[in-house]
């Protein structure tokens, strides 16, 4: 049998701070990003994939947290909803998504703020089937999605200059 | 008080919490780190009923960083077992259930030991190493086998069933002789549970110097918690705080006492730690509270003009190995008693329900208990009832409806209405869409050889429930909840209330009442939630009553703060206390509207300098009030749900084209929180409809116990929700006249949608009476398979 490393050293970035940590071959980056870094809003709902509460962007694109172990992250570019937030890059979203009442619980709104921005950075002007076929990796369970598309049209539209289409 | 609420209640305010969660700023149990955190993963039974011949623990606890192995007996010796009892129910057998199993495993997930690692991934390697010897039992998965006998699940009991309950009324039997048209029909539910997006999870913190315990607890109701935690682990109630942070997300599912939770607080008794525990996916599709598990026979009786004469139910229910603690498993079967054609004119019913135990999954409460099974088959009955006489179901439903001129309304059920708007409801739907143009659409479709269906569905929610079900049957449940307004030293307003919020948004609604109340800015107001240490002993979240009961509580006690408020300002201005008044937190001369002294100034003299103030009582600058209904068993909201679908005759997939809500429940003090209470609801009776089922082998085992197996509704199986809200006039006996609204949309969305198929089906000459109603059952009843 292989050797396998007890603890292996990664450095990556996140939320622009370089961070170097010896991570377990079998920690999940959600695990590192939550139990190591104190980054809670990125959330386990299912850790398989299916539901997105983990979703962070990873390289560029969003990816789910729970899929990624932490040992594959060294030289990645990391952004978690804490970074996102923080930067301002989403603010647009978190005031639509609050007037609008398109959360809830919370719980799945972390992944769901993220994709809805990467939806918004590739169709500047999405239609509301585009924006509900985008958001079909993510699982909401309170509020049946309609505000959510709702925020995210309203993002668009106050984005692209154009008035809502509703 | 007018029909509509003073300001700000009865605005579309965003619900103040969500910021702080859009902002990344949640904190869910899973979030809570305290020193010296231990954590727990917990063993689960791999067999549906088996007996525990022996278990070895001792490689488990060999494990470097394991701290302790619990069975199911070393948990017994800091845990009393439980039954789940109703006093209102004293047939219903309640066998003894221990946190952990001892010797007899019951269901698939049920908990067998508990390790305590420094992390949970080792307690998880932990639970691996553990050895247990089991001699398996015959399974017992079908209901219809344990109603009529199958292998005894608890001896001493001597039947596989829970409870039978019966109701008569009118004469069913010339009824049903008399009518044109008789319709039976078995309708059959799959079992379902409310797959909250956080798992249930606890932190317990024990404090053995104090015989202190501390419980971080995703759950809706941390009073009832704080209680049975100080009863079954015997410790005095008043030095166990139950706190509930964020939660993320409920539905009835963290409302009752589960084995697993209360063994991780025996745990942290055991060793003096705080222990945490989170369930996976797997856990909560094994363990959390499942529902509506139904099979049901029913019959109705119509005359050859249309009017309902009569229904027959007979309720199957299949609940898991216990009655649920402590709420019991009689509500559902009771729902399905007391909702029979409720929206409905019609004069005699036979109603029967039969518990049965199952080795499957414990079952209880979600999201509406059992009102929506009733609706469901109500509302199917009347559909085909119509189609068999000749006429149309919309116009069925109109002849029956209950009318203003009926009230109050006896109901067959043995329930009387006061109020019930389902008339008024109807009449919003013919202004808000064209029921015959989208007839017509269908049939249109229909020629064309597509498969379209209209589907209605009249509901009616019964909210806000007094002290009759829990409190009289001795479930030590509060019906009540109540709340503290205070005036800070800085002037701002700080309410402690012991409604409990699950992403509700009934904490932004309080805030309302009480800035309403007082007459403040609402951004002045603070609110505080989900810890017993600092609120009202209440009942939290259940039964769509945390606005309607709480928000009355901060009525009162917002009313009653303004009150002394007056009277210091009156005081210290030697004026007239109805001379003055507080608006928009200033204290002013009501006639001219003069600003006298702002609330910090009366702030100011109360807390420091209250020798400025002439003789009379001392200031208190605060107050307090708890409410809970007295005046009736149950408030009721109603409306009718509408849907359109279309199903792929190929592959048998359903398609929603439109849905629509109309929805009555008295003032609303927050519409856009109210509309978005609906859409989730809705979303969840859809999901139930079409895609969701807990499905079990012949053997117990749980076939579905991921995400990709119990499939919930995304973004893109669902359309938009159009929502109608009626006004009818508010109901007057006490207070703000508020009706409860978190279950509606899922009591009659599954009935809609379960109409819209079967209509759809018509076309072919086919139906289908079960759901969810999966590709793979409708092409089977297509024939197509």
């Amino acid at each position: 049998m292989p050797m396998i490393p007890n603890l292996i050293p990664i450095t990556c970035t996140i939320n622009g701070e370089t961070v170097s940590l010896s991570v377990s071959p079998r920690e999940t980056l959600a695990d590192m990003l939550r139990d190591r870094l104190g980054l809670t809003a990125t959330h386990l709902g299912c850790e398989h994939g299916a539901c997105g509460a983990c979703t962070i962007v990873y390289d560029g694109r969003t990816a789910r947290a729970c899929l990624l172990l932490a040992a594959q992250a060294d030289g990645a570019v990391i952004e978690t909803l804490e970074g996102a937030s923080a930067s301002g890059r989403i603010a647009a979203l978190q005031r639509a998504f609050h007037e609008r009442g398109a959360l809830q619980c919370g719980f799945c709104t972390p992944g769901l703020l993220l994709a809805a921005a990467e939806v918004l950075a590739e169709h500047p002007a999405p239609s509301r089937d585009a924006i509900r076929a985008a958001l079909s990796g993510h699982l909401c369970r309170c509020t049946g999605y309609q505000a959510i598309v709702d925020a995210i049209e309203a993002t668009a539209a106050a984005a692209t200059g154009a008035g809502s289409r509703r | 008080m007018s029909t509509d609420l003073p300001a700000p209640a009865g605005e579309p305010v965003p619900h103040r919490r969500t910021w702080r969660l859009l902002h990344g700023r949640g904190r869910y149990v899973g979030d809570i780190r305290l020193p010296g955190l231990l954590h727990a993963a917990v063993l689960r039974a791999p067999h549906a009923h088996a007996s525990i011949d022996a278990i070895d623990t001792a490689a488990a606890a060999a494990v470097p960083g394991v701290m302790a192995v619990f069975t199911g007996a070393d948990i017994a010796t800091v845990c009393a077992p439980w039954r789940g009892t109703h006093g209102l129910y004293p047939r219903l057998a309640a066998p003894l259930q221990h946190a952990v199993a001892i010797d007899t495993v019951r269901w698939c997930g049920e908990p067998v030991a508990l390790v305590v690692a420094a992390s949970r991934a080792v307690a998880e390697d932990a639970t691996a190493l553990i050895a247990v010897d089991y001699t398996p039992r015959p399974a017992l998965a079908d209901p219809e086998a344990a109603r009529g006998g199958g292998p005894l699940l608890h001896p001493d009991l001597g039947t596989n069933v829970c409870l039978t309950a019966a109701h008569e009324a009118g004469d069913v039997d010339a009824a049903f002789a008399a009518a044109a048209v008789v319709v039976e029909e078995t309708f059959r539910f799959g079992r379902h549970t409310g797959v909250p997006l956080e798992p249930r999870g606890l932190v317990a913190d024990f404090d053995p110097s104090e015989r202190r315990l501390t419980v971080h607890h995703s759950h809706q109701c941390p009073h009832q918690m704080q209680h049975e935690f100080a009863r079954l682990l015997g410790l005095a109630e008043q030095r166990v705080r139950v706190i509930a942070p964020d939660v993320g997300g409920a539905f009835g599912i963290k409302q009752q006492l589960y084995g697993d939770e209360i063994a991780v607080c025996a745990a942290s008794l055991l060793l003096g730690r705080p222990v945490a525990w989170i369930a996976d996916r797997l856990e909560s599709f094994s363990a959390d509270i499942h529902a509506r598990e139904h099979v049901v026979r029913g019959r109705i009786a119509l005359s050859a003009d249309g009017d309902i004469l009569a229904f027959a139910v007979d309720d199957l229910h299949a609940i898991g190995p216990y009655s649920q603690y402590p709420r019991s498993s009689a509500g559902e079967g009771r729902a399905v008693l007391a909702q029979t054609g409720a929206p409905y004119r019609y004069r005699a019913l036979r109603a029967r329900s039969t518990a049965v135990f199952q080795t499957k999954g414990m079952a209880g409460h979600y999201r509406g208990v059992g009102q929506p099974i009733a609706c469901a088959v109500t509302e199917a009955l009347v559909d085909r009832a119509a189609r068999k006489v000749g006429l149309d179901p919309v116009a069925v439903r109109r002849r029956n409806l209950v009318r203003a001129a009926d009230l109050p309304w006896r109901a067959p059920t043995g329930l009387v209405y006061p109020r019930l708007a389902v008339a008024d409801c109807m009449a919003a739907l013919d202004a808000h869409v064209d029921l015959a143009a989208l007839r017509r659409d269908c049939d249109d479709a229909r020629r064309a050889g597509r498969m379209r269906g209209l589907g209605l569905a009249t509901f009616v929610e019964l909210t806000s429930r007094g002290p009759g079900f829990y409190g009289a049957g001795g479930v030590p449940v509060s019906s009540r909840d109540g709340c503290t307004v205070r005036l800070e030293p800085g002037g701002g307003v700080r309410a402690l209330a012991s409604v409990t919020e699950q992403g509700q948004g009934t904490e932004t609604g309080i805030a309302q009442v009480i800035a309403a109340a007082l007459g403040v800015p609402l951004d002045t107001v603070e609110v505080i939630t989900g810890d017993t240490a600092t609120t009202f002993h209440g009942g939290g979240t259940w039964g769509s009553r945390s606005m309607a009961i709480g928000g009355e509580a901060a009525w009162r006690a917002g009313r009653a703060l303004r009150a002394e408020i007056l009277d210091v300002a009156a005081r210290l201005l030697q004026a007239d206390a109805a001379a003055l008044d507080l608006r928009d937190g200033v204290i002013v001369e009501a006639a001219t509207s003069a600003a006298r002294l702002t609330l910090a100034e009366i702030a100011a003299v109360g807390h420091f300098r209250p020798h400025e103030l002439p003789a009379g009582p001392q200031p208190q600058l605060v107050a307090s009030a708890s409410f809970g209904p007295l005046d009736g068993p149950f408030r009721a909201g109603s409306g009718i749900q509408l849907a359109v679908v279309e199903i792929d005759p190929d592959s048998g997939a359903v398609r929603l084209d439109r849905f629509v809500v109309v929805h009555e429940c008295g003032r609303v003090v927050n519409p856009l929180l109210v509309d978005e209470q609906i859409r989730g609801g809705v979303a969840q009776g859809i999901g139930a409809t079409l895609f969701e089922e807990l499905i079990y082998d012949t053997d117990g085992q749980l076939l579905t116990g991921s995400l990709a197996d119990y499939l919930l509704p995304t973004a893109a199986d669902l359309c938009d929700i159009e929502l109608v809200h009626v006004h009818a006039a508010p109901p007057e006996s006490d207070g703000l006249g508020l009706i409860g609204v978190g279950e509606a949309g899922t009591v009659g969305a599954a009935a809609a949608v379960l109409n819209a198929v079967d209509d759809a089906l018509a076309a072919r000459g086919a139906s289908i009476g079960q759901i969810p109603c999966t590709p793979e059952r409708i092409l089977t009843a297509l024939g197509a398979i």
